[in-house]
């Protein structure tokens, strides 16, 4: 990084609770390095859930929860679980923060659990979170960790979304039920909802960012 | 409800026409990672034909005769991981003491089993649909067995590619990904052959 000194938060300044680290951290999360586009990790709910825009709005509130969740009491404990059993540790918290996502969507939005599956369930071996929770929570002070998952969740929230938007316009024309291509002249490329147009559009976003990421790069030099 | 559907149509279903890699994408972290060479895919490969067989029975077992008479499923998935959790340990231990040299290709890869969504998948599908015993069974062997094929297939196209002009930003993941697309088209040739739910 160019700039050592890294911009303290607008409200807590650099002697604040995360260290004056917490905009890096979110910068970080969000675009440097963006969990899904630019790490590549999580894909595989990313692509089933992003067929409709919907679906991946939800995915992503449940993962920065998950994040959020997981990463503040992974940290908050860091100091007192043992470096021999802390993935189990890990795993144990993520699956608590997911359980708790799942009955509630069960509890006030059954047809979208019905909809997302297996998916939710499948946020505990997102490697995002056990990413974040391995290589940052158990390094870090709770609310800086807290930040951090935060970012994490909305990188890849935004992410999904981007690609959730795409699929649904080109797929059937509609967001969240509004028509855009709806004209006669438009005809609803149903692969891109299916498995095929996810792969598709999953490569096309990331080599997007590498287009991106390739500026940024150039600029430094 | 159970349903009818023999365990061999589960199967084969399982492999061709509802492949957990191309139709539910799941395993795809170590899909992309691992799919550089074939020796190495195929030994994943392997590995998680195994390990989801048998976590899927195991995970039947537990689920529909101690968690649901107990009235404990809201514990589904952190018992399930738990289990899946402790046979790949099992299993490392055993490729590490049978074949040391599969145990260095495969390195790091072993212990992501663990948190391979494939496997953890296969477990809750099996809940979903409400398989029989049998059932699991079949659609625990085809979802690894296809997943094999998957990345094997994987592994063979990439070889071929790393000789190939790939654009700029097209290059590494984003190339497998369309790959990867061209491959789920190709096995939706598949559908309607034989289909489950």
């Amino acid at each position: 990084m160019a700039n050592n000194q890294p911009p303290a938060c607008l409200s807590c300044g650099a002697k604040g609770p995360c260290g004056g680290k917490g905009l890096l951290t979110l910068k970080d999360g969000v675009w440097t390095s963006n969990p899904l586009a630019i790490q590549i990790l999580g894909i595989c709910s990313a692509l089933a859930v992003s067929n409709r825009l919907e679906n991946s709005l939800v995915m992503g509130a449940a993962l920065i929860f998950v994040c959020v969740g997981s990463n503040l009491l992974v940290s908050l404990l860091r100091n007192r679980t043992p470096h021999r059993i802390r993935m189990i540790a890990e795993v144990a918290i993520i699956a608590t923060f997911v359980i708790l996502f799942d009955q509630f969507l069960k509890a006030f939005y059954w047809d979208m659990s019905k909809q997302l599956g297996p998916y939710v369930g499948l946020i505990i071996t997102n490697c995002i979170v056990m990413g974040r929770a391995e290589a940052f929570a158990l390094q870090n002070p709770p609310l800086l960790s807290m930040v951090d998952g935060a970012a994490n969740g909305l990188g890849y929230a935004a992410a999904l979304a981007i690609i959730g938007l795409f699929r649904e316009i080109l797929g059937t024309g509609e967001v969240m039920g509004y028509p855009v291509l709806a004209g006669e002249w438009y005809t609803p490329n149903q692969l891109m909802i299916l498995a095929p147009g996810a792969f598709f559009t999953l490569g096309v976003v990331i080599a997007v960012f590498n287009i991106f990421k390739g500026q940024e790069t150039a600029e430094k030099k | 409800m159970m349903n009818e559907t023999s365990a061999l149509v589960i199967l084969v279903a399982a492999v061709f026409t509802n492949n957990i890699l191309l139709t539910n994408f799941l395993g795809m972290c170590s899909f992309i990672a691992c799919s550089g060479q074939i020796g190495t895919a195929l030994g994943l490969g392997t590995a998680v034909t195994f390990v989801m067989t048998l976590t899927t029975m195991l995970n039947f077992v537990i689920y529909h005769f101690v968690l649901v008479p107990l009235g404990l499923d809201h514990l589904t998935y952190i018992v399930f991981i738990a289990v899946i959790a402790a046979f790949v340990q099992f299993v490392e231990m055993f490729v590490e003491r049978f074949s040391p040299k599969l145990y260095f290709a495969l390195g790091i890869f072993l212990p992501l089993i663990t948190v391979n969504c494939a496997i953890l998948g296969a477990s809750l599908f099996m809940i979903i649909r409400n398989y029989t015993f049998m059932q699991s069974v079949g659609f625990g062997l085809g979802a690894g067995l296809g997943w094999a094929v998957a990345i094997v297939l994987m592994a063979g196209l990439r070889q071929k590619m790393s000789y190939s002009d790939v654009p700029g930003p097209f290059q590494g993941v984003p190339i497998a990904m369309i790959v990867t697309g061209v491959l789920a088209m190709a096995f939706m040739g598949f559908a309607g052959m034989v289909s489950i739910q």
